[in-house]
């Protein structure tokens, strides 16, 4: 009997995996792009933002969490599936305030290089105008919920790599948010540290380290000059060569370990 | 800690330590927390994350994922009412304005005196005898205006609810038509025994010949379910297999659940017994919804009795080796927690959001450990197949779906309540049996599931057509279909766990757009609207609530058109707001009213 291959269409184009790494994975490391948020390489797969949903044999599912399996027929960038991730992040854009252009994490926050990928000219639903209050009680990071997408990157970053729990999601349906592990709920109060991984995680701007947002000028950030879609190399975490994660924190040591530890992960898995 | 009284603490540390402090069981202490103080504030919050040694943010993240608990007073007596379709059609609105007039309330406010106060739940399963309210988790049936005056009467003199009438708070099985399930007597340990003789895998061998499948929804075959169960390996140093039952019962419209738990309880016990001797278990857990609280102390006596018996414990029957008990979970008010997964999270002590899947809860599930979730209904039907044997089982009902099924019939008829049925039996069949008036439509398997109109009436209930969890709501020709959609919309609104972005916000994008409607400012706009984001939630939701959540758009939209466009402006867009009555601040104020200072509403003034 013949040995079947370790390969998929995505696309109607070939696509070699290593058993045990899910489609989005497979498909990146073959530098192919599929947008997605809440997934990270570092971390456990998560599922929740939906982005990266494609079809599988006809059914669709999250290419962040589906094993490759030899012969898949994978479909990702058609205009049905980017219509709908658009009207994704349409969602998520009124469901919170997103004023990227007097953001400080504008240029390197994936949920606007995504919004810019799919072409998303307006947030075309209602604005939710939630209540969300900034806690700027830490000294050194700043946390601001009006931005957060829920993705728990930083829940994922302080449990299991900086062993801290310090935030986690509370709550359900649109009163979800997240919520600091301290007995004032308040950040300042937490043990987080700026060189925590789970300071420097989050994808858009909600969670800043403080003092160094300007460091690098908009125009020449993580975004700007190439989009998102021509960074599958950084974004699968085989490649260290952006030298940062996209925090925006300008921190090339302790500040972001996310591209060191990134290849580490990689192998683990 | 030093806002808990010592009277406090001490009733906090009984319940930590009746719990063995053990975090599994968040749930379980946070309800009992709520019970002692009527709510669950944050030094107690503090207090049971370092007794059970989780971080604090866990115990907060399950307090606000609840409905039922909450972080802050809520009047020593809160009254929740049902706002389920069916409650609202035996006048339930009524009564909450009433009842809030009486008290002089406003909805979901606590009165100043912190004594009461009342706001609005899903569906409480009492569609039968509805309308239905719950005090302090305790359900009273059959709301009328005469009924809500004494309970604000005995509100007022907080009379302890102990005291209040009994008969408030009886339920009723009004079992209408009973068959192979609900016409059987229960004799202790029978069927047990006879799959004890047949052994494991017999017992397996018979339940495949059945083919029965399972009544919770998804129709899963229940012996492929047990075999991969039992054929899993268990993992770690604790090894081992759990059953749970299902008992969540949260779609809209369903009891069947409640009547089999509250008169048939041996049934579900021995069900879950042999599930456990099948698949080599240890132990099971009943998850109980919240909202039936109430039978709490009866099944916990139901499970004592069977303890002495023998038909739990260690050596069960006599057994050599086989060893397993029953415990008793509740939840707090959350429908998204009968999604397996999500309630194996809350099992767990965690907030009930479904999980990814694979791996399935036969290989990892309670606490990674291969488990076995099974509806109520399910469980009950294996003492048939134990005793009388899978192929007399597999003679009743359709190819597809063998035995009997039982609706929870509710709505526009004469008789509601339960009627069990071979698969098989047609819609009209169910109708003329419960004195249907006038139907014009049936939702069948909640919410979640289909509505039929009258063209479809000779439809059947099987997995091969009109598939159902039980459900069967009916409605009039008087009945307006787009309240009944507006309401489910709501409905997945409330109960969306939060987790995936299509399901979180698009739900609520999905109940604006209805209110838009239902204030007449829908257009053509919305219809599209509502048809675009129905396609992009199915397609993407994380699990079946989201991809649930627009059936009953798609098929009003469809079957009841009508109901939608007498609302519709004839006008390409309306803006959510009204623009002249925007202005009628500024006419107070500049003491203007002609006719120059009004707008015309939309597009025609161009
Ligand atoms: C949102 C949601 C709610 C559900 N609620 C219930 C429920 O209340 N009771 C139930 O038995 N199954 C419910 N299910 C189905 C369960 O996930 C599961 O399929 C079932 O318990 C399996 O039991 P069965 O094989 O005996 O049908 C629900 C599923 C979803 C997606
Ligand atoms: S704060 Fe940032 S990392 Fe955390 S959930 Fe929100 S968006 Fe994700
Ligand atoms: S579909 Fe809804 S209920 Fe299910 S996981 Fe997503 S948000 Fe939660
Ligand atoms: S990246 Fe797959 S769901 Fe978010």
């Amino acid at each position: 009997m013949n040995e079947i291959a370790n390969r998929f269409n995505i696309d109607g184009g070939p696509v070699d995996f290593e058993p045990g790494q899910t489609i989005l994975q497979a498909a990146l490391a073959a530098g192919v792009f599929i947008p997605h948020l809440c997934a990270h390489p570092e971390f456990t797969p998560h599922g929740s933002c939906k982005l990266c949903t494609v079809t599988v044999n006809g059914r669709s599912g999250s290419a962040c969490t589906i094993a490759a399996m030899p012969g898949m027929d994978v479909q990702s960038d058609t205009p049905e599936l980017n219509s709908r991730r658009r009207v994704l992040l349409q969602m998520l854009f009124v469901e919170g305030h997103h004023f990227c252009p007097g953001c400080e994490k504008s240029g390197n926050c994936t949920l606007q290089a995504l919004a810019y990928e799919m072409e998303m000219l307006t947030p075309h639903f209602a604005h939710f105008f939630p209540d969300r209050p900034v806690d700027a009680s830490h000294p050194d990071v700043l946390l601001d919920l009006n931005r957060c997408v829920m993705c728990e990157l930083c829940v994922r970053a302080s449990r299991d790599f900086d062993g801290k729990n310090v935030f986690s999601l509370a709550g359900r349906g649109m009163a979800s948010k997240i919520v600091v592990n301290s007995p004032t709920g308040l950040l300042g109060d937490s043990d987080l540290a700026v060189t925590d991984r789970a300071a420097t995680i989050c994808p858009v701007g909600a969670i800043l380290p403080k003092r160094v947002g300007y460091k690098v000028p908009i125009g020449e950030r993580l975004y700007d000059p190439i989009p998102i879609s021509a960074q599958v190399g950084r974004l699968s975490g085989a490649t260290a060569e952006s030298g940062c994660c996209g925090c925006g924190s300008g921190a090339s040591g302790g500040g972001c370990g996310a591209t060191a530890s990134a290849t580490v992960a990689q192998k683990e898995a | 800690m030093s806002d808990l009284s010592e009277a406090n603490l001490g009733a906090l540390s009984a319940i930590v330590d009746k719990y063995r402090r053990q975090p599994t069981y968040l749930v379980q202490v946070l309800r009992e927390v709520q019970d002692a103080l009527d709510h669950i504030p944050p030094a107690a919050m503090a207090y049971v994350a370092s007794a059970l040694g989780v971080p604090i943010g866990q115990v907060e993240a399950v307090t606000a994922f609840y409905a039922f608990f909450h972080d802050r007073p809520m009047g020593r007596y809160r009254v929740l009412i049902s706002d389920n379709i069916t409650d609202r059609m035996l006048g339930s609105m009524a009564l909450v304005e009433h009842m809030l007039n009486r008290l002089k309330l406003k909805l979901g406010e606590v009165s100043a005196d912190g004594v009461v106060s009342v706001g609005l739940t899903s569906c409480t399963g009492m569609c039968d005898q509805g309308p239905a309210m719950l005090v302090n988790n305790r359900t009273i049936t059959r709301l009328t205006p005469r009924r809500i005056d004494e309970i604000c009467e005995l509100i007022r003199a907080q009379v302890p609810l102990d005291d209040w009438p009994s008969f408030y708070f009886k339920v009723d099985d009004n079992i209408r038509r009973a068959d192979m399930l609900l016409a059987a007597q229960w004799s202790p340990g029978e069927a047990l025994r006879a799959a004890t003789s047949l052994g494991p895998q017999g017992m397996i061998h018979e339940l495949r010949l059945s083919n029965l499948r399972g009544r919770g929804g998804a129709g899963f075959t229940t012996a492929v379910k047990w075999e991969a169960a039992r054929n899993a390996p268990g993992h770690g140093p604790n090894a081992t297999r759990y059953v749970v039952c299902n008992a969540d019962e949260g779609e809209p419209g369903t009891f069947k659940d409640r009547v089999l738990l509250q008169s048939y309880a041996g049934h579900v016990f021995e069900g879950m017994t042999i599930a456990g001797y099948a698949i080599g278990a240890s132990r099971g857990f009943l998850y109980l919804r919240g909202e039936y609280t109430y039978l709490l102390q009866a099944l916990e006596k139901h499970l004592a009795d069977l303890r002495k018996m023998n038909l739990l414990g260690r050596s069960v029957c006599g057994v050599e080796g086989f060893d397993f008990d029953i415990e008793i979970h509740v939840g707090a008010g959350a429908y998204v927690c009968g999604e397996e997964t999500a309630l194996i999270e809350s099992l767990e002590g965690k907030p009930g959001r479904p999980r990814i899947r694979p791996p399935f809860p036969v290989t990892h599930g309670y606490l990674g450990q291969p488990t076995v979730v099974n509806n109520v209904e399910t469980l009950c039907k294996v003492l048939e197949i134990a005793t009388h044997g899978g192929a007399r089982y597999a003679g009743l009902g359709t190819k597809q779906s063998t035995g009997t099924k039982i609706l929870s019939v509710s709505g526009d008829v004469d008789r509601p309540g339960l009627y069990e049925y071979p698969f098989g039996v047609r819609i009209a069949q169910v109708l003329e049996d419960c004195g249907a008036r006038h139907p014009q439509a049936v939702q069948v398997s909640g919410a979640a599931g289909m509505c039929l109109s009258e063209r479809e009436f000779g439809r059947r209930i099987a997995f091969e057509d009109v598939p159902t969890a039980g459900s069967f709501m009916v409605f009039g020709a008087q009945r307006d279909l787009f309240e009944v959609a507006r309401n489910f919309t709501h409905f997945f609104a409330h109960e969306s766990c939060g987790f995936c972005t299509p399901c979180r916000v698009g739900t609520t994008l999905v109940s604006n757009l209805m209110d838009k409607i239902a204030a007449g400012h829908g257009t053509q706009y919305e219809m599209n609207e509502l048809n675009r984001l129905a396609g992009v939630i199915k397609g993407s939701a994380h699990c079946g609530l989201g991809t649930a959540s627009c059936n009953a758009i798609v098929d009003t939209v469809q079957k009841f058109r009508p109901a939608y466009e007498k609302r519709l402006k004839a006008v390409d867009f309306e803006p959510a707001f009204d623009l002249d009555a925007a202005l009628a601040k500024a006419r107070e104020v500049t003491g203007r009213d002609d006719a120059d200072a009004h707008l015309a509403q939309g597009m025609e003034q161009h």
